[in-house]
């Protein structure tokens, strides 16, 4: 019998507690299948964040450690320190990285420290049960937010990819969705190419990935997906924000 | 190696250097720059580096990953920035790291003043930060003990897996004094690191994990009891004080730092006006030198303890005497030193009142 598709072995066997519908397993997946593909999961190092991926330790079948909220990248800085040779990513979502975590990112960008970033992005806090986030839409409701996120008072939505592209050290800086099947292959390119920076010790990488949250957006799996299509990607537009080889 | 004169500060980065620490991430705060000015200088020649966090909350998560990938690392700072690690300390020892913190503290409370204080006992010694954990916490109060204490602090980080504090004061940071740093060798009982993250080619193939996190509340309550009989261990082990003058003392002060180092100018003084007074001088904060309370109990009429705080390490002392003895105190704090004549004043007071 010809295998023609097996689990990466990036990921463990582990069941994911991930809830229906929601894409970290999508991501996980492209990120395990990357490092296995670039031949460099024997020597990754994983740092997971505080929020959904809390356990994404247990799920990707490398070295890891699990940092405080929004402290993953100096975590991520101490493990590149000591070892140099290793492939450290973080794997962040939008509360940990773009709200109490925002120092540590835009400084170990600025340092050009050689780590890749996943960064998930699905607009609200998922694991403390669908609070405003930093890149929540205006307009969009949520626990915190419960008659839509207003302008006045509560901003608009940050854009982290595009923030962070405009800091020199940045070497790799993109935005990618995994609402369509076509855009998994698009998305899988940028994370493989984010880690490859690392790998040829380029510095800093980071890819943006636009998620979904139904449950706390109160949809079913498919219109989450159709959601991220006709409502996020205006806000979050995809594309390559910065590459210092030169490719958009 | 010869004795040389040395910045405190200085003296404390050399003796880093030499215990065998490489990695350092700290953010400037005065009284303890010349720390991380020094490493940033030293760590490059031996193979390390020196980080300057973009904070104080930045720099001690460093120190986490640092430690968690096996590392001897050490972060420095005063007051107000430890304050802002306690939370990173709190993880790195729930997830049982080992790393040297060093405080060279200043007055507070909030931006309180850059001039020497005692006040960060509290947050040293009871857990600055959430949760059931100790903090190994060492108090230097000339610089060559800053020099052995430091190297010291290193050992037993690795040997418990635990956070270790060097605690001394902005004098201790600022003072200059001849110290001698000899070559250290790490003591013997050292286990190899085979649960730090160096990716699983290099450690056999196994997967490791750094983490702090028990969802399950029987699983952290397994946790945090093995943590204790570490602690217990701790407490059995590693106890240092000194006592001086103490056979004959009718009134003993209770001091630590650099507060004792001026204590013992006042034993002198006050021997020679005829009051016995001795010098019961806590090295570990915690573990804290509750036996040595027991050696000069029976001699003492009275207790004195002098702190550059409004009175902190006082509490330990209450617990140790256990009301067998009266206990009076001194202090001075928002960055005044006491002096040796107002030790000698209020132990003498003290005595009058304990003794009648």
């Amino acid at each position: 019998m010809k295998v023609v598709y097996r689990k990466s072995p990036g990921l463990t066997d582990v069941p994911m507690h991930y809830c229906p519908g929601c894409a970290h397993g999508i991501i996980h997946k492209l990120v395990a299948e990357s490092l296995v593909e670039l031949d460099v999961l024997g020597r990754t190092i994983a740092v997971a964040p505080v929020g959904c991926a809390v356990f994404c330790y247990e799920y990707f079948n490398c070295d890891a450690q699990e940092a405080a909220h929004g402290r993953a990248p100096a975590v991520a800085t101490g493990i590149k320190r000591v070892h140099p040779d290793s492939i450290v990513f973080t794997y962040q979502g939008d509360g940990d990285l773009a709200s109490i975590g925002m120092a540590e990112i835009v400084h170990a960008a600025m340092r050009g420290e050689n780590i890749t970033v996943i960064f998930v992005n699905n607009a609200t806090y998922g694991m403390t049960g669908g609070q405003m986030a930093p890149t929540t839409l205006v307009g969009q409701q949520t626990t915190t937010s419960p008659l839509g996120r207003s302008l006045v008072g509560q901003g608009a939505p940050l854009r982290v990819s595009e923030m962070l592209a405009t800091i020199e050290a940045a070497s790799y800086v993109a935005r990618v969705a995994v609402s369509t099947v076509a855009r998994l292959a698009v998305a899988k390119r940028a994370i493989k190419k984010a880690l490859k920076m690392q790998v040829d010790n380029k510095g800093f990488s980071l890819v943006e990935v636009l998620s979904t949250c139904p449950i706390n957006w109160g949809m079913p799996p498919v219109q989450a997906m159709r959601w991220v299509e006709q409502t996020m990607i205006p806000v979050f537009p995809l594309g390559v924000f910065k590459d210092i080889d030169g490719g958009t | 190696m010869a004795r040389k004169l040395m910045k405190g500060n200085e003296a404390i980065a050399a003796a880093a250097v030499n215990a065998g620490c490489r990695y350092f991430f700290g953010y400037p705060i005065t009284p303890q720059n010349e720390i991380m000015e020094y490493l940033m200088k030293e760590l490059p020649k031996v193979g390390g580096s020196c980080t300057q966090a973009e904070s104080e909350v930045a720099a001690i998560n460093m120190v986490y990953g640092a430690a968690g990938a096996g590392a001897r690392v050490m972060t420095s700072s005063s007051s107000p920035g430890i304050s802002l690690m306690q939370e990173g300390i709190s993880y790195i020892a729930g997830a049982e790291l080992p790393c040297v913190v060093v405080d060279i503290m200043r007055a507070g409370p909030g931006l309180g003043g850059v001039q020497p204080s005692q006040a960060d006992y509290f947050q040293a010694t009871k857990g600055g930060g959430h949760g059931d954990y100790r903090l190994v916490v060492l108090a230097p109060s000339t610089l060559q003990e800053a020099v052995d204490l430091t190297e010291l602090a290193f050992d037993i980080a690795d040997r418990y897996r635990n956070p270790v504090m060097v605690l001394a004061d902005g004098m201790i940071g600022q003072l200059m004094e001849p110290v001698e740093i000899n070559a250290h060798t790490p003591a013997e009982d050292l286990k190899p690191k085979d649960w730090a993250t160096t990716g699983t080619a290099a450690s056999g193939g196994r997967k490791r994990i750094i983490n702090s996190l028990y969802l399950h509340p029987d699983e952290l309550e397994l946790h945090i009891r093995a943590l204790y009989e570490k602690y217990a261990q701790v407490e059995r082990s590693e106890v240092r004080y000194e006592l001086q003058a103490c056979e004959d003392a009718d009134i003993v002060i209770v001091a630590y730092g650099t507060t004792a180092r001026i204590a013992k100018s006042a034993i002198e003084k006050c021997r020679r006006m005829g009051l016995r007074m001795g010098l019961l001088r806590p090295v570990t904060l915690y573990p804290y030198p509750f036996e040595a309370f027991e050696k000069v109990m029976e001699r003492a009429k009275a207790f004195l303890v002098v702190e550059m705080s409004m009175g902190q390490m006082i509490e330990d002392v209450k617990i140790a005497v256990a009301g067998r003895r009266p206990i009076s105190f001194f202090g001075r704090t928002g960055g005044i030193v006491p002096t040796a004549e107002e030790i000698a004043k209020h132990a003498q007071a003290a005595l009058e009142r304990g003794a009648p």
